[in-house]
């Protein structure tokens, strides 16, 4: 039920997430969706790609600092109130989203969100026994 | 004006006279009461008995900053702790401080010799001096503090930090004299200016600067932006603290060495032969009058040269240029002695860092900056991709800096593999001061 998120050191200057888009373009990787989070002086670049095995040994042979990390899944209908019916069981349960991200998939009705946790297991569970829709992670990689 | 018009004054003959016999009761003692100078000159193959000239000292062998680190922290000290009255140190993780200590007579010396500095800057006890040297472990504050209440004259002991405080009471209180680092002055004017106060009609007439290298450029904005007259004072912990050597109102060309009390030597810091008078080299004491810790030839790593001319002072004692540089990697910054190494020990002392830094320093409106940089690995990544935990690694470097090295630094997390990498000894530091 996990998803494998590779997630990237980079520091915040000119070119710095160019170079790795040419990386993943070159090794012809897909990214299905991707976060940035910064701070005046460096960021995280958290990547979902269509193959975690060949990106990260790409990025790491090509200098850059990767971890891999266990993300969550989440498909909701793409309307109001969606992301409010995960956040309100999360809450219930007293567990800490880390960060979170969002897109909408193809065919438009549903969107997935992207969640970290601090105790992913026991968030999977709560998930689940609410009824929600945790997607395993081939199910995002390639669409 | 001279504080003490006969010493300071001695005809050479008489003061190299003076010299000798200091030095030989200096050599005996050392020899027989520290250790480590009896196994050092036994393997320089010299007893305190061949020091029969000055130019006998040159058979004594050198004493270095290790030396003093690996005798941490009272190895070499000549006396017994209960006639020791005070105990400065130098910054530095345990093992890397210098730690100095002093006798009841060691501290009236030191007050004398801070008094000659004060009277040779014009000041009398019926002036009031703004000391803002740090007070602590640190010689300056407490070595310029003993010197001003010698002398008479009404000391303010603000030491560093609260730049708007120290301007309040520079107005307030009026004080004739500042004793500070160069280029805090220069940030104190700066700040006072930004605040609307003409700092230029305080009723300061003279500055004391000293404990970092500064030049003569430095010097006219200093002049400039306080309209006072800035004078140069030379000293490091080792050999005593501020006041072994100091620049005189009417020369302000170098600064006089109190001979009496050190017997200064210029070396080719490589092969450690003399150097002639006026030849640019590193410095070396003897001391002359210190009971604790006496230093016999220590190498300061300081490069200047000594200019023999009388000077229109009237002071015989000889003079000492500016410091222009150093002939190790120490850096000075706001006034802290820093090693790059000591900079390695913090970061190979947390868990998952790799050595692999970068330092730069830099001078922004006059104050010095610290910037470390360092390179980023799986590891420490690893512990968690959150910012949170990268930013707590930045912070915990930032903190342990300051925590063992007494400075405050910026931490910057780069990509691996960019910070160059050398072969050999690695010049880890980019200074972009133009002293």
């Amino acid at each position: 039920m996990k998803v494998e998120q590779i997630s990237i050191f980079l520091e915040n200057k000119p070119g710095a997430l160019e170079h790795v888009t040419r990386i993943l373009k070159d090794s012809n990787i897909n990214i299905r969706t991707l976060s940035l989070a910064d701070t005046s002086d460096f960021g995280i670049l958290r990547l979902i790609v269509n193959d975690v095995e060949k990106a990260s040994r790409i990025l790491k042979e090509n200098g850059f600092t990767v971890n891999r990390t266990n993300v969550v899944a989440v498909e909701v209908p793409d309307r109001p109130g969606g992301l409010h019916s995960i956040l309100e069981v999360l809450s219930k349960a007293n567990i800490n989203v880390e960060y979170l991200y969002a897109f909408v998939e193809k065919s438009g009705l549903n969107a997935v969100i992207i969640f970290r946790f601090d105790d992913t297991e026991t968030a999977i569970d709560v998930l689940l026994k609410n009824s929600l829709s945790v997607l395993p992670g081939e199910k995002l990689y390639n669409f | 004006m001279i504080f003490d018009e006969e010493f300071e004054t001695l005809p050479r003959e008489a003061l190299e006279a003076l010299q000798l016999k200091r030095l030989q009761q200096t050599v005996q003692r050392v020899y027989h009461t520290v250790g480590f100078y009896r196994r050092s000159f036994n393997d320089a193959d010299v007893t305190p008995d061949d020091i029969r000239t000055l130019g006998d000292l040159r058979r004594l062998p050198f004493t270095t900053k290790q030396d003093l680190r690996d005798n941490y922290p009272f190895g070499l000290f000549a006396v017994p702790m209960s006639s020791v009255v005070r105990l400065h140190a130098s910054s530095g993780t345990t093992g890397r401080a210098t730690v100095v200590g002093y006798t009841k007579r060691d501290i009236e010396i030191w007050s004398d010799l801070m008094a000659r500095c004060f009277v040779a800057a014009g000041l009398t006890k019926n002036d009031i001096i703004h000391n803002a040297y740090g007070y602590g472990l640190f010689t300056g504050g407490l070595g310029a503090h003993y010197g001003a209440e010698k002398l008479g004259a009404s000391v303010i002991p603000i030491s560093g930090g609260n730049t708007k405080r120290q301007i309040m009471i520079l107005q307030d209180f009026g004080p004739s004299a500042i004793c500070c680092t160069p280029s805090y002055a220069l940030n104190i004017a700066e700040q006072g200016q930004a605040m609307g106060i003409d700092m230029r009609s305080l009723k300061l007439r003279v500055g004391i600067f000293g404990a970092e290298p500064w030049s003569e450029e430095m010097r006219v904005q200093i002049e400039a932006a306080l309209n006072i007259q800035a004078l140069n004072i030379y000293g490091l912990s080792e050999v005593m603290g501020p006041g072994v050597a100091m620049e005189c109102l009417e020369g302000r060309e170098g600064m006089h060495i109190f001979e009496d009390f050190f017997i200064a030597e210029i070396i080719d810091p490589d092969t450690g032969a003399p150097m002639p008078h006026g030849a640019k080299g590193e410095l070396v004491f003897t001391t002359l009058s210190k009971e604790a810790f006496p230093l016999i030839r220590y190498r300061t790593r300081d490069i200047t040269s000594l200019i023999p001319a009388p000077c229109r002072c009237g002071r015989t004692l000889i003079r000492m240029d500016r410091v222009t540089g150093r002939s190790d990697d120490m850096l000075i910054i706001r006034g802290v002695n820093v090693f790059p190494s000591q900079i390695e020990a913090v970061l190979v002392g947390i868990e998952g860092l790799e050595p692999h830094y970068q330092i730069i320093v830099d001078r922004v409106n006059n104050l010095d900056t610290l910037e470390v940089q360092v390179e980023v690995n799986e590891k420490i990544f690893g512990g968690g991709d959150v910012i949170r935990v990268l930013q707590n690694t930045e912070k915990r470097i930032v903190k342990d800096i300051k925590d063992y090295l007494g400075v405050s630094a910026k931490v910057k997390l780069v990509e691996p593999k960019t910070l160059q990498r050398f072969e050999g000894k690695a010049s880890r530091v980019i200074d972009k001061r133009h002293i």
